[in-house]
Parts: structure tokens; sequence; C-alpha cells
């Protein structure tokens, strides 16, 4: 198991390392920043100064080798925009990301479940076709479009909730969060939905071809013949077979989500880590870029070995080393 | 510039709102882009410079036309050739209660032009001066040259406490434990990417504000921003996309301030290159660039229909320009007006100059930078191609075009016709005459954006005597003449200049300003 | 079309129950069964004709300057253009007609999503046959790339890819390639491992019948139909991320726009009422995005055995 763990967090660290290398040169690339940050008053030898100061004027490779340096002691570099370490303004960033996103997973669940129970307990019923079309639109609309057509009906033409960004946040086991007030929590409302739109199609399908599944297996036939009543069958036996793994799949999505939280993050002004990314890629904040991909690659090979590592405690069949090698 | 004796007037006006009873009033603004830092002296750039007027004074105002009011200072002005005296207001409490005086100046022009990181500093405008304490009430500002526009640099830098600013770190800002000025407001939270939050400084020297609190909040993307004022959300937004404006006019619960800024936009075309890499013969082949041409350029100028680009693209928010800057400026031209819509006379000079058919280029222009600026390109395209100079439209996000405009290949402009726009941070024609018109001079500051690489010995002549001259009058008179001898050369085109639209709730108004800032000192309550 | 479509159902009460049938007629037989998805290949294959013939059936071609009149911009639907044709869908606001500019944005929408699935497809192919053929420890590796490549969403390596490629068509359908090749090679893998098992390889191996021969006639073929099931579920997904990254403004180019670039552009005049700019193109990503993935859906029942007949694990 150790040894397991070993290899696979050396491996995790090369892959980190092989990232950064084409993160860092890829990003290097394109663009001047100086020009995306000088004033337009600003002369040549202004021009030349700020250069300087970013430390543009290094050749890339040294430049790589001090992001190197400082990435081995924590520090992955100053936004060229903001000037603080790039590193604490995304863990600034983060929570915000993060509340989304267990939003957006919690509203998954609660809402696909139950709409894919129904679907796959009568498949020929009308509803049941209307929530699986349904499900196919959630997985074709697009993200963004979704979420101006949210904005214009819940915000502006029923002014029902707030139309875009983060509302009061309160103080919860020392992290601020905006899901414990009421203000925080209309603010969540639509781009939590929004976001969570493609994951609840996810949930409703699995759940709805598990059910499927489990209804035609011989305990269920049992459990009838027994005599025991439909709901009694449906809620402890199927539900007890299907939640659980309906419930990993959905939480290994949650990585998804951060990610696609980009989209909704930028239309609806929600300042979590996906808007700092939109807006450092377009204005070629490297150190920013780079970081939050760091960050991001770090982010899910972790996921991968936790989830790795949990499979083989549920199933002793999986065992731990790779294989063949 | 003249000299004006403050307006003590405005104290007393100032303790009589005193005595009214504090009633609380919060202004939420929601802004089209978003600050960088608290820091004033960090980021010498738009939105920046608009929140550091609130926090922070500097010795001159600059009023909605960009004209010069006084500020920390109360008078100012040469006392010789190369000396300018500031006599500073006296009485002037920082946030924490500490006075200003002299010191505080001298600090804050040692501090501005050098700041860790900082990506654009304020050395612009500092440099070239020698700032002395001659009491705690009078500084010196020193120069080798005769140096005119010192009241205009001076009007761009924030002034910072000596105790508790000028050794702080940028990040001792944004914590809000350095953020300590003498403006309007008062720092009271930063986060970074969702709000800034002020208070009202009940000690304010000048007109104290409507507002006891102030939100001001980023909404990037400009439909979620008006979809917030009209869900109610912010009180005001700043940048109205054209599109909604018609749409918002009409709405009974909203209103709109709108004014014409100092941003001119125009075309920059090559004149330093003998085949120009984005001009061809018709067909593709090589071709001696025809740009070099007078002819050809006035073609171009007159082929450009200057009303149909305010009237269908801007939607009518815009003023066609024939100059650099729009009327009533310092330093513009009573004589210069708009080139005249006339594709058949655009065609015979292209035929004149021997171009019967015409040729071949491509327009660039950024497409996140301007007021519709893509679409701008676009409609150019369209206009040329049917006087027969057959034009491609390539736009590109300005993170990849600014840096390709100015020093593309062999650090030389790498496209041949593009599409710009230039603002005047100093509120008088000086501004763009030194840096688009002026030939390029890298060792002298001259050109730095004259990226058509324009060249004529006579105007520059003009515009650096222009730079020297103290005297206004004749000051005005010389950049006027150099704007005319560079519009009549067809130095650059100028199609239009922007106009800005603030849209807030009914009964608040925003005082529209040249510089394109959004100060909530400028909403009233009507 | 309509006609192949009443033939094809036709021709299959009368086969259904000769056992001689191919699969494939098997195959189109299950296919019609269901209503919803003969409907959407109906729509799916017009949209496609409409794209492919767009140059003679519209009235102006958006891309040609000489043609687009900032003039005729933000006019609504039925209105006349100077040029005297009537923009049925109304204009954008750059001139364009939005009837022309569907269909050509169409184009490009849809030969973008064909394109990288198509180049992610070979890819993905061959990475996949090659691992299930190879076995061994250059399995192992391949595999672990993919699945590595698999654990990080597509949207995320299609941003990262920009972020670092910069914009434009080519970087596009190389973002998209790079998102997506990883599906076919899990799914090729899959099957292929299947296959390379049965009796008939390994008698063929023993034949002494050439590796490239072994893998092209014989496993190949074999893989098709997941591929064909993955391929179109891709295809959407493909075209709507295009038209995401477009819409974060880091896709296609203004002056030749993508459906995607249509919509964004649109976004612009969602609270002014002027609808048609966006809602249009809208409706058009909408149809074709929806058209697909009801086929690709129906695909998977009609050739994966495993989910039609209920979790048995017969083949």
């Amino acid at each position: 198991m150790s040894v397991f763990i070993i290899r696979r967090l050396l491996q995790a660290a090369l892959i980190v390392f092989i990232m950064s290398l084409i993160v860092f040169f890829g990003v290097n690339v394109i663009g001047d920043p100086v020009y995306m940050l000088v004033s337009p008053d600003a002369d040549q030898a202004d021009i030349e100064k700020a250069i300087e100061r970013l430390g543009l004027n290094l050749p890339i490779y040294e430049q790589y080798f001090k992001f190197l340096n400082g990435a081995w002691q924590g520090d992955l570099g100053d936004s060229f925009v903001f000037g603080e370490p790039a590193l604490k303004l995304i863990l600034h960033h983060m929570p915000a990301t993060f509340e989304l996103a267990f939003t957006a997973l919690a509203m998954a669940i609660v809402i696909g479940i139950p709409l894919g129970l129904y679907s796959g307990l009568y498949p020929e019923q009308k509803i049941s076709k209307g929530i699986m079309a349904g499900s196919i639109l959630g997985f074709s609309l697009p993200t963004f479009w979704v979420g101006l057509m949210l904005i214009m009906l819940f915000a502006v033409m029923l002014g029902w909730l707030p139309s875009t960004g983060r509302g009061d946040t309160a103080k919860l086991f020392g992290l601020q969060t905006s899901l414990f007030t009421l203000d925080g929590l209309s603010h969540v409302i639509l781009p939590a939905l929004n976001l969570a739109l493609l994951k609840i199609s996810l949930a409703i399908r699995l759940t709805r071809s598990g059910v499927r599944e489990a209804m035609g297996q011989d305990y269920v036939k049992f459990a009838r013949a027994k005599g025991l009543n439909t709901s009694r069958i449906i809620l402890v036996h199927v539900m007890k077979n299907i939640m659980i793994p309906v419930v990993t799949v959905m939480g290994l999505e949650f990585g998804s989500l951060v990610a696609f939280s980009v989209v909704t993050e930028s239309i609806f002004a929600w300042p979590g880590m996906g808007k700092l990314l939109i807006d450092a890629i377009l204005q070629l904040d490297r150190p920013i870029v780079v970081a939050y991909l760091m960050i991001i690659v770090l982010f899910f090979v972790v996921i991968n070995l936790i989830v790795d590592i949990i499979y083989s405690i549920l199933d002793p069949r999986v065992r731990l080393q790779d294989q063949g090698a | 510039m003249t000299m004006k004796k403050a307006l003590f007037g405005v104290a007393a006006i100032a303790a009589f709102a005193a005595a009214a009873p504090v009633q609380a009033e919060k202004l939420i603004i929601g802004l089209a882009s978003e600050p960088t830092a608290i820091d004033p002296h960090y980021h010498n750039l738009g939105p920046n410079n608009a929140l550091s007027r609130h926090i922070f004074d500097r010795l001159i105002n600059q009023d909605e036309k960009q004209r010069l009011k006084p500020g920390l200072a109360t008078s100012w002005k040469p006392i010789d050739d190369l000396t300018w005296e500031f006599k500073l207001r006296p009485g002037v409490k920082y946030h924490d209660g500490s006075e200003f005086n002299a010191d505080d100046v001298v600090c804050s022009f040692k501090r501005a032009p050098d700041v860790p990181n900082s990506p654009s500093s304020f050395a612009t405008y500092t440099k070239g001066k020698t700032v002395v304490k001659v009491d705690n009430l009078t500084v010196h500002f020193k120069t080798a040259q005769p140096y005119p526009l010192m009241g205009n640099d001076v009007s761009t830098v924030p002034i910072v406490s000596d105790s508790a600013g000028c050794n702080a770190a940028t990040e001792d800002y944004n914590s809000g434990k350095a953020a300590i000025g003498t403006g309007p407001f008062k720092f009271v939270s930063y986060k970074p990417g969702e709000s800034i939050v002020l208070s009202r400084n009940d000690n304010y020297w000048g007109d104290k504000p409507v507002w006891t609190e102030l939100h001001l909040r980023s909404i990037k993307s400009g439909p979620s921003r008006v979809a917030a004022l009209l869900a109610g959300d912010v009180d005001m937004i700043a940048g109205v996309p054209t599109t909604d404006i018609e749409t918002l006019k009409s709405n009974k619960k909203l209103q709109l301030s709108q004014g014409v800024s100092n941003r001119v936009i125009y075309l920059h075309l090559d004149q330093f290159r003998e085949n120009s890499p984005f001009v061809k013969a018709n067909g593709g082949g090589e071709i001696k660039n025809p740009l070099l041409d007078v002819r050809v350029r006035k073609a171009i100028s007159m082929a450009i229909n200057r009303d149909a680009i305010v009237d269908r693209v801007m939607e009518g928010v815009a003023i066609k320009a024939g100059q650099l800057l729009p009327e009533g400026f310092f330093g513009v031209s009573s004589k210069l007006e708009p080139v005249a819509y006339d594709p058949k006379g655009a065609k015979g000079l292209l035929a004149a100059a021997g171009y019967p058919d015409g040729f071949e280029m491509t327009i660039h222009s950024p497409n996140d930078r301007y007021i519709n600026d893509a679409k701008i390109a676009e409609a150019i395209g369209q206009m040329l191609t049917r006087i027969g100079i057959k034009t491609a439209v390539e736009t590109m996000p300005r993170s990849v075009y600014f840096s390709r405009a100015s020093k593309g290949a062999k650090g030389l402009p790498e496209f041949s016709f593009i599409l710009v726009g230039w603002g005047a941070g100093s509120g008088e024609a000086s501004s763009p005459l030194k840096s688009l018109i002026h030939t390029y001079d890298k060792s002298k500051g001259f050109g730095s954006s004259n990226r058509g690489r324009y060249s004529d010995p006579a105007v520059d002549a003009v515009i650096e005597e222009a730079l020297r001259t103290v005297d206004d009058a004749k000051r005005q008179d010389l950049l006027a003449k150099a704007t005319e001898m560079a519009i009549e050369n067809v130095a650059i085109i100028p199609t239009h200049f922007q106009v800005n639209t603030w849209a807030a709730k009914k009964g608040l108004k925003y005082i529209a300003r040249t510089d394109e800032y959004t100060l909530a000192i400028g909403v009233l309550k009507e | 079309m309509t006609e192949v479509v009443q033939q094809d159902l036709a021709s299959e009460r009368q086969v259904q129950t000769i056992d001689s049938e191919t699969p494939f007629k098997r195959f189109v037989s299950e296919f019609f069964d269901s209503k919803t998805a003969s409907v959407a290949l109906f729509i799916l294959l017009s949209i496609i004709i409409l794209a492919v013939i767009a140059p003679w059936i519209t009235p102006q071609d958006p891309y040609d300057l000489a043609q687009v009149d900032v003039l005729d911009g933000r006019q609504p639907p039925g209105a006349e253009a100077f040029s005297g044709y009537t923009m049925w869908l109304g204009s954008d606001g750059a001139g364009r007609d939005l009837y022309s500019g569907i269909l050509y944005g169409l184009r490009i929408s849809l030969s973008v999503g064909v394109m990288s699935g198509f180049i992610a497809l070979l890819i993905g192919m061959a990475v996949g046959l090659l691992a299930a053929y190879a076995g061994g420890r250059a399995e192992n590796v391949i595999m672990r790339v993919v699945d590595l490549q698999l654990s990080f969403p597509a949207a995320l390596v299609a941003l990262m890819l920009i972020a670092i490629l910069g914009k434009g068509v080519d970087k596009i359908i190389l973002a998209l390639v790079v998102a997506q090749w990883a599906y076919y090679a899990r799914t090729v893998r899959a099957s292929a491992l299947v296959e390379r098992n049965k009796e008939y390889v390994e008698a063929a191996a023993c034949l002494g019948i050439s590796h490239a021969r072994i893998i092209f006639r014989h496993i190949m073929p074999n893989c098709l139909a997941p591929l064909i099931v993955v391929g179109t579920v891709q295809t959407a997904h493909a075209i709507s991320l295009e038209a995401t990254l477009s819409f974060l403004g880091v896709g296609m180019p203004q002056t030749s726009p993508s459906l995607g670039v249509l919509i964004a552009n649109g976004f612009e005049y969602m609270l002014s009422g002027r609808y048609w700019i966006s809602v249009f193109p809208g409706i058009a990503l909408l149809v074709t995005v929806v058209s697909i993935n009801l086929v690709g859906d129906h695909l998977r029942d009609v050739l994966n055995p495993r989910i039609s007949t209920g979790g048995g694990k017969a083949k």
C-alpha cells in the first residue's frame, strides 16, 4: 500500500513538473504582457523599465529557473496585474468557486436522482419520456446561453433573485462563505443552477439506468414474490443498491464542476478562480495562468489518487499496484 | 495655465453640510473594469486612477472637462523659467488625523515612479522634476528646461501620507493599513474581483459627497452589467454598451448621462516601408507601398463614411472626428472639419495616384479594447472595398494586438493599416501630437505610439517648440498649427470621438467626464 | 429524404422475421423503430445539406466584405436589404444577413466539430488499437496517459491549450482534438481487447497472417459500432465546446463567425430587444446539437446490446 502511494506520488510530481514546463513555455509564447499593462502615455524608456520590473528582460529559460526555484519554496510568482503572489490570489478566490461547485453538486443530486428514479420505474410514461427529453436538452444547451436566460428571467423580468455577484459572507469554521447568509444564498442559486444543469442530466441518466437494471435483478423479483410493497422495495432495496455508484460518480464530477465554473463565473460575475483565470488569459497575466493550471493539475492528480485508494478499500479485488510493471 | 485662487466658499458650504443630520446614503456602482490595487501609485491606468481619486487627493484636480482646478495646492505658478511654485492648502487632515504638509508631497513624488512590481509607473509624469520643500506649505518643482505642462503632470500624481503611506508596500494598501489619504472617501474593505467598499470622509476639506457608503463592484460583461442595473442590484453603471442605450433611454426607471471623451479613434498607415507587409497588388503580388502617396491616404479618408459609422455602428453615440481631440480642448484647431464622405472623389484620387483598380490591403484591429472596435474595422473594410481597395479585416484580442502593432517583427510595427484609439490623459493636444505624430525617437521619448512611423521634421519642430512655450495663448496656437499640418498631410486618419454613457436609477445624475472616469463624487441626487 | 425513411420503414416490416438479414439492415430497421430518432436524423441530415449548399441558397456571402454593408445593420426579420433581397431572419450589427450568416456559421461549426472529431478518432483509434494489440508495458503506459487525460474535463483541457496556443481556427481544432482523442482511444481499446482474445484472431495469428492485416481486417471492423456512438456524442460535444470557447472570447475570429461567435455577438443585444441576433443562431446551434445527441443516444441503444437487453453481458 505505502509502496503504491509513494510510487503514485512520484508519478504525480513528474506530471506536475512536465505540465509546468509545457505551461510555462507555452504561455510565454503569445503576446507581450507589457503592452497590456503600461499606460498609453508611457514612452519608450518607461516601457523598458516596466519590462525590467516584471522580469521579462531575462531569457525565457532563466525566467523558468527563477519560477522553479520559487515554486520549490511555494512561491509561484507575483501576478503582473495585481502585484501580489499568484498563489495567494488564487487561494483567495478558491472558496467562492468551491461553494458554487458544491451547491451545484447538491442541486444535481437533489433534483437529478428523484427524476431519474421516476423515469426508471415508469419508463413508458409520458412524464418519464419528458424527463429523458429534458435531460438530452440539459446535455445540449450551451451553459453560457442558459446562464443569460436565467438572468433575464429570474433577475430582470421576475426580479426574484439578484442577477450577478456574490452575496454577504459569514465566517464558519474559519472559512468565509456565502452559504450561511440569506443574501449569500439568494446570490448563489442562479449560478449554481446554471452550473448544475449538465450534472442534473447526468444524475437523471445514471439513476434511471441503475434503476432499470436493478428492477430486473433477482433480488427485486424475490422481494416482489415475497409480497413486499412496491415503495418499500424501491426505497430500501433498489435505492440502497444504486445510490452508492451514483453518488460516487457525482462526487467525481466535483472536479469537472470546478473546471466548468469558468463559464458560469464569467457570466454571473462570480468572484471565483475561474473568472480569475479567464481575466488572466485575456490580460496575459502569465503568473496567474501558470499558477492556476499548476494548482488544478495537482488538484486532479490528488483526486485520482484518493479515488484509487478508496476503491481499493471498498473492493479488495482491486490490487494497489501498477499492473504488469 | 491661468492661476486661480481657491474658492474658499467651498469650505463654507462644507461646514453647512456637516451640520445636517447624518443619514445613511448607500451608493452601489457597477464598474466595467476592475482596479488592480488600492495602492494609488501601483498601476498608472484608468480604473486605478479613478479609484484613487476617491481615497487620495492630488495637488491639482482635473474637473469633468479635464480643466485644472486647485486640489491640495491652492495656487501654482512659474517663478522663473525652470521653477514652479506650489502653495499648499492649510489645515487638511488625513483619514488618520495627521496633518498634510510639504513632506507628503516630496515623498509622494519619490514613491510614485518607483513602486516594486509596478507594471505601469507614474515615471512618465514625475521624470525630469525635482521636488524641493521650501516651507511646510510651499514646494518648488524644478526642471532642466522650461516646462509648460507642469500643472497637467502634477494633476495625475496622488499624494499619500509621509508617515503612513510612503514606505508602505502595495500589499499594505490593499489590506487597508496604508490606504490613508485626504480624499472624500475612506477605505473600508477590498475584495479583489468582488467589491471595494468606502465610506464618507466627514472631515473632507472640499465638497462633501452625498454618499455615506460607497460600493464599487466590477461586472466586466456588458449585458450582465446592464442586467444588474435593471434588476436593481446596483444604482449606477459605467460603460453602457451602445447596443443597449436605446432601450435604456425609454426605460422610465432609469436615467442616462452621456459625454464626449478625450479618446479619438483613428487609423494609422504604414508610412515608412517601401514594401509594406499587408499591402499587396491586386492578385497578391508585391507592390510599392501606395500609402506613401498622400493622394492615396486622402482617398482612404474620403472613402470612409463617418456618418454611417456614427449612426449605424455606434448607434449615434459618437462624434465624427477631423482632428486629435474634440472641440473645447486646449490646443485644438478651429479650422479642421471631419473629412466629407466622397467615394467618387476618392476613386478619382486613387486613379490620379496610379491605382485606378485599387490594390489589396489588410486592416488590423483589436476586438476588445474600444467601443465596437471590431465592428468599426469591419465597416471600414467594407467602405474601402467599395472604392477598389480590397480590404481584408483581421481582428484580435488586445493581448496579442498591441505587442504586434507596436513591435512585431524585428522590433518594428508589424501591420500596415491599423485601427487604434488615443485618450489624451493630460486633457490637451500635446499628448497625441507627441506620441502619435512626432517622429519616432526613442532617446527623447517622442513618437512612442507612432505605429505608422509618420515623420515630418517641420511638424516635429512645431511640436517641440510648443512643448517649450510656457505662454498659454502662444502654445495653443502652436499645437493647433501642428495638428493642421499633420492632418493636411494625412499623418493619421481620425474617424470619431468616443462618447461614454453612464446609466443610473431615476433620481441620480452623473456628471459625465471626458477622461472616462467614474467618480462617486460626480453622482448627484436630483 | 422522407422517401428514404418511409421506404426503410416499409421494408423493415417485411424483413423483420427473416433470419438471413444482414446486420446492417437489422440496424437500420431497429434505428427507425424510434420516431424521435428518425425525426432527429432527418433534421440533422437537412441541416448538413443546408450547410453544404449554403453558397447557392443564400442571398449574401457573409464573409465577403463587398457584399456586407454596415448600413444594413440590426434590421429586424423581414426587412429589405439595400441590395434588394429580403432578410428573413434580420441582420446582425455588422450588416450580415442572419439567414446567410447562420448557414455559413453552421458550415464552420460543423466542419470544426467533424474535423476535430475525425482527427481525434484517427489518433484515438491508432493509439487504442496499438495498446490493445501490443499489451504489456506499452499498453500500461498508454492507458495511464489516457486515464490521466480523461481525469481532466475536456473543457478545461481545451481552455488550457487555448491559453497556451492563442486563438485561431487551427488552434481550436487542435485543442478540440487533444481534448477528445482519449475518449476514442479508451473505447477502441476496450472493444479491441474483447476481440483480441477471440479464437478467430488466435487462429489468424497461427496461420501467419500479418499483424496489420489482423488489426485492420479483423479487429477494427468490430470496434466500429462503439466508435460510431462515441463519435456522434463527441461531435455534438465539440460543437458546443467551440461555441463556449468563442463565447468566452478565446475561440473563432470575429470576421468568419461560427454559430458560437454569432451567439456571442448577439449576447450584446440581448437586453436591447433585438432578440433575433442571438436567438436565431442559438436555436440553430440548439437544434443541431440536440438532434446529434438524440441520434447518438438512440444509436447507443441500437448498437449496444448490453444496454438494450438490460444488463446482460452476452455479445
